[in-house]
């Protein structure tokens, strides 16, 4: 099982590799949209990724739920415990 | 009221020889082909493995965030319009947005993108397919990326004229400066579809050279293959890039001190209504386009002292364009110096207009013309003058034309001037 610190490591990589923005940079408290300026379609890009590389599935309705990186990492904890 | 007249402020080009202008220009006049045999493992049972790929590969040049999410027909054009948007000095305010308009074309669109993306619907499913292939692919993306650069609030256009493309982007982009719906035009065209289905397709036409493309023939033998009138030719190379032009109304660029590498003179668009595919075998199509051309630019025969010739070295359609000149220019068909630089860049399709109409700025603002390449037997049915290495032009007042016709009958001639 995947620790918290180790998703939100691959997730950060994911994001750097959509949008550019440093990996360091994408901590749990930040906000995709706010603080990390990532917009509709490159959320859609992080998600598939995600869903990829966590073997998870994040539904759409979900999506717009997932406010913060640590939104998604405590869902993507739940969906690999379920 | 006089007419507006539109001028060359601004160049920027990626194209199979030079990934800019300088470079570019430098290896067509020295002759220097840019057709390479294809990476072994790019789709063997393809009857045709040579093409003439960009020089530079534009993700290494781009941000690579921003790189990511264009098809690589606006990669290529995007490095073209960031040449061209400094060149031009016109990049601090230089300009009101709302009278800086796009006429940027393509003549296939994103077609990598496209395919690529079905690739990954077929292997991996809807939920694999990137948010980003519409916005990737649609054929405007190039224009509607070079309009987000520069900030062109006027009217962002992409004409679709197959390989006439380019050339339509040039002239559409006249039309918008003298229709005084702009003061500046960011105008050229783009193409990338150096890829195993176009280039299958195009082969199937009987369009594309199938020579040097046996597994035993060495590489070079692929520069040698674009051979326009020559007897040995044998249909075009595929080549990729981008051409992008500042034009400018006339007194718009004196005002601001602008450097100014040519004139427009005149344009001329027209259709053979004939073929879908096949040209009008006596190019009475392109003969009207040139015919409109130098009408609309006051321009005598005797004028053109330099012409940057369609010739993608097809049997039929290298033939065709020297009737059309002999037709339009009459006597001094003897007197003006002739190029294809598809000899050495292959076929831009989309982008070919653009890039040629950039060789043709430079033949006037430099007094040369690049030669034609492969050039050893000229075809008996063509009575041209054309160069085999680079030749001086005359020195005065001259003009120049650039000729471009594509599938569906299109045909689109510029007349440049010097200036």
């Amino acid at each position: 099982m995947a620790t918290t610190e180790e998703i939100r490591t691959d997730l950060a990589e994911i994001v750097n590799e959509v949008t550019g923005i440093p990996a360091a940079d994408v901590q749990l408290e930040k906000s995709f949209s706010d603080d990390l300026d990532v917009d509709s379609l490159s959320m859609v890009e992080v998600v598939v990724a995600a869903e990829e590389k966590f073997d998870v599935r994040i539904p759409d309705d979900e999506v717009k739920n997932l406010r913060t990186v640590g939104d998604a990492v405590t869902y993507i904890e739940k969906a690999q415990a379920a | 009221m006089n007419r507006r007249r539109v001028v060359v402020t601004g160049m920027g080009t990626t194209s199979p020889v030079g990934g800019d202008v300088a470079s570019t220009w430098e290896a067509l006049v020295a002759g220097t082909s840019g057709v390479r045999r294809l990476p072994s493992d790019f789709y063997p049972d393809l009857p045709v493995q040579i093409a003439g790929s960009a020089a530079v590969d534009p993700a290494e040049v781009l941000d690579r965030v921003k790189a990511r999410r264009m098809d690589r027909s606006t990669q290529l054009a995007m490095v073209a319009a960031l040449e061209a948007w400094a060149d031009s000095g016109l990049a601090d305010g230089g300009v009101d947005p709302e009278r800086l308009g796009v006429a940027v074309a393509s003549g296939i669109g994103g077609v990598t993108t496209l395919l690529s993306n079905y690739d990954t619907l077929l292997d991996k499913g809807p939920r694999r397919v990137s948010p980003l292939a519409v916005p990737m692919l649609m054929p405007n993306a190039p224009a509607a990326n070079i309009g987000l650069y520069v900030g062109a609030k006027a009217g962002v256009h992409t004409p679709v004229s197959a390989c006439a493309s380019g050339n339509e982007g040039v002239a559409l982009a006249v039309d918008q400066i003298r229709l005084g719906r702009a003061e500046v035009m960011v105008a050229g065209g783009t193409e990338a579809a150096i890829h195993p289905l176009p280039m299958a397709a195009f082969a199937q036409m009987m369009a594309l050279s199938k020579t040097a493309s046996g597994p035993d023939d060495d590489p070079q033998a692929a520069q040698r293959v674009s051979r326009p009138w020559d007897t040995g030719r044998d249909g075009f190379v595929l080549g990729e890039g981008a051409g992008v032009l500042v034009l400018e109304e006339y007194e718009h660029a004196t005002a601001r001190g602008a450097r100014i590498y040519a004139e427009i003179l005149g344009t001329g668009i027209t259709n053979d209504a004939h073929d879908i595919a096949q040209p009008d075998p006596e190019g009475r199509g392109g003969t009207r386009a040139i015919q409109r051309a130098l009408e609309d630019g006051g321009i005598s025969p005797g004028d053109i002292a330099h012409i940057n010739a369609h010739a993608t070295s097809t049997p039929q359609g290298d033939v065709a364009e020297g009737l059309m000149i002999h037709a339009t220019l009459g006597k001094f068909a003897d007197e003006v110096v002739v190029t294809s630089t598809k000899s050495m860049t292959g076929h831009l399709l989309g982008g070919a207009g653009a890039l040629e109409s950039i060789a043709t700025v430079l033949a006037i603002h430099h007094r040369m013309s690049p030669p034609t390449i492969n050039l050893d037997n000229l075809d008996p049915a063509v009575e041209l003058d054309i160069p085999t290495t680079a030749r001086a032009l005359r020195s005065g007042d001259i003009a120049a034309l650039n000729n471009s016709f594509g599938f569906g009958g299109a045909n689109v001639a510029v007349a440049f001037g010097s200036i």
